[in-house]
């Protein structure tokens, strides 16, 4: 019976320590914005629908060949990146930060630079 | 066939002066600096303004002089894999991306030869958007075909259907892109006529690198481009102009 008890009693505490064991295990995401001023939209609105803009974006561009739009994922970029590392991605990386909070896992960076001002090669001899 | 692209292509070639005005129109340049309007279009096309998309009035094209490419020069080549980022060390060489090569011919018959780039021929019937289960493959509406590499699921259909070989497969992880040029593994790709450029305004650079000039850029459909109005004049020749695929790339002295 005192087994039972002690038993009731240990279920309880746990139930009572559940959540605030949660929040201290996930902290908030640290988000450094590198270039005060303002979003392409209200950050309410970023935070909630920027996977959203850049689908449609990327079709229009790829698809369509629209240029010079707003929601471009290289616009994203060089506003965002890190002054210290140039890139969206890694530690403090203001794109991983947050996704990483949320266990979100993008594969764009397959293919796309994650890295702002990465030195546009060129063709050799040749001035834009 | 009832291809846009081609009904386009036909007609500006019957109503010749009928289109050039419509072009000039289009442009809205033609009467405040007819000097200006020459320079842009033999130069570097017509850049959209931001948030145009590519028009099927608008139809890029490439004519290479093979008289004038000289054997054993890849400075095409080169600019190309610079441009693009092609710059992967590769375990297996004959998994490289390709976008550009050079081809050494000789007619056997009396030793003739040829040195010449092959790439993607921007084909207005392309066998490789034909076969795409996803169509990533696309050609888009101003004739730049295209992998479409947010759809591609590296099925490498493509790869076999293209008579030119013009596809590669990514087979490793890479990080050294172009920012202006995303590219990466498990996906197919080809010369995109360096579209980034070109939506700028710019020439592809291989066309830039080129030094002896053999290779002009333009819009095929626009009778004052450079291109246009020699296509008119010159012989040329397409590559198995027999598939009936009416390319976009066009050679002379093959
Ligand atoms: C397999 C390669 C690949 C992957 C993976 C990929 N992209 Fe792209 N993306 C491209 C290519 C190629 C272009 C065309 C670039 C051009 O012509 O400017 C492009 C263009 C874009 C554009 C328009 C250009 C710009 O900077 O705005 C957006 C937006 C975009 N991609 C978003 C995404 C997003 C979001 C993801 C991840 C969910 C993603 N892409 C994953 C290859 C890729
Ligand atoms: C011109 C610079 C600029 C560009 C371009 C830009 N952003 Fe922002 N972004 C900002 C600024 C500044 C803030 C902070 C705004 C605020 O707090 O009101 C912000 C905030 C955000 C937030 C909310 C962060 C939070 O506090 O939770 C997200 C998400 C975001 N941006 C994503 C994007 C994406 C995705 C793109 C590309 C489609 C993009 N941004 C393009 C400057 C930019
Ligand atoms: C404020 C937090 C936050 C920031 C900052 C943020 N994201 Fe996200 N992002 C999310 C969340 C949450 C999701 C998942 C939403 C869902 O699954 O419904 C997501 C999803 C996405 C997706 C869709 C993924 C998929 O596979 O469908 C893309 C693309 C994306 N983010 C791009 C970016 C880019 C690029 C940046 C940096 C410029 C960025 N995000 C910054 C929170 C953020």
């Amino acid at each position: 019976m005192t087994f039972m008890k002690q038993a009731l009693v240990g279920f309880a505490a746990v139930l009572l320590l559940a959540p605030a064991l949660a929040v201290a295990e996930a902290p908030k995401p640290a988000l450094k914005i590198e270039n005060p001023g303002q979003c392409i939209a209200p950050a309410e609105e970023m935070r909630r629908n920027h996977m959203e803009m850049l689908k449609h974006q990327r079709d229009r561009t790829m698809r369509q060949g629209i240029r010079g739009e707003k929601a471009s994922l290289n616009e994203c970029i060089s506003c965002h990146a890190s002054k210290s590392t140039g890139s969206v991605l890694g530690k403090g990386g203001f794109c991983q930060e947050c996704h990483s909070y949320a266990a979100v896992k993008l594969d764009c960076w397959d293919c796309h630079q994650p890295k702002a001002g990465q030195k546009h090669a060129g063709v050799a001899g040749v001035k834009e | 066939m009832n291809d846009p692209q081609d009904r386009i292509d036909n007609q500006s070639r019957r109503s010749f002066v009928g289109t050039a005005a419509a072009v000039g129109a289009g442009l809205g340049v033609a009467a405040l600096a007819p000097g200006l309007h020459l320079i842009e279009v033999s130069q570097a096309g017509t850049a959209r303004s931001p948030g145009e998309a590519a028009s099927n009035t608008v139809r890029w094209g490439m004519l290479i002089d093979t008289t004038k490419c000289a054997s054993g020069c890849d400075a095409c080549v080169k600019a190309c894999n610079t441009e693009n980022g092609i710059n992967e060390t590769i375990k297996d060489a004959r998994q490289g991306s390709q976008w550009i090569r050079k081809i050494e011919l000789k007619d056997p018959k009396n030793g003739r030869e040829h040195s010449l780039p092959m790439m993607c021929q921007h084909c207005a019937n392309p066998p490789c958007v034909d076969v795409c289960p996803t169509g990533a493959s696309m050609k888009r509406a101003d004739g730049i075909v295209l992998v479409d590499r947010h759809i591609c699921i590296g099925c490498r259909y493509c790869m076999m259907a293209c008579p030119y070989k013009a596809r590669s497969f990514v087979h490793q992880p890479l990080t050294e892109q172009n920012p202006e040029v995303p590219r990466g593994i498990g996906c197919v790709e080809s010369c995109t006529f360096c579209v980034h450029r070109v939506d700028k305004g710019q020439m592809p650079a291989c066309v830039e690198a080129c030094p002896e000039g053999a290779m002009t850029f333009g819009d095929l459909n626009d009778p004052a481009s450079a291109i246009a109005q020699r296509l008119a004049r010159e012989p040329s020749t397409q590559v198995r102009a027999d598939l009936k695929l009416n390319l976009g790339v066009r050679y002379q002295g093959i």
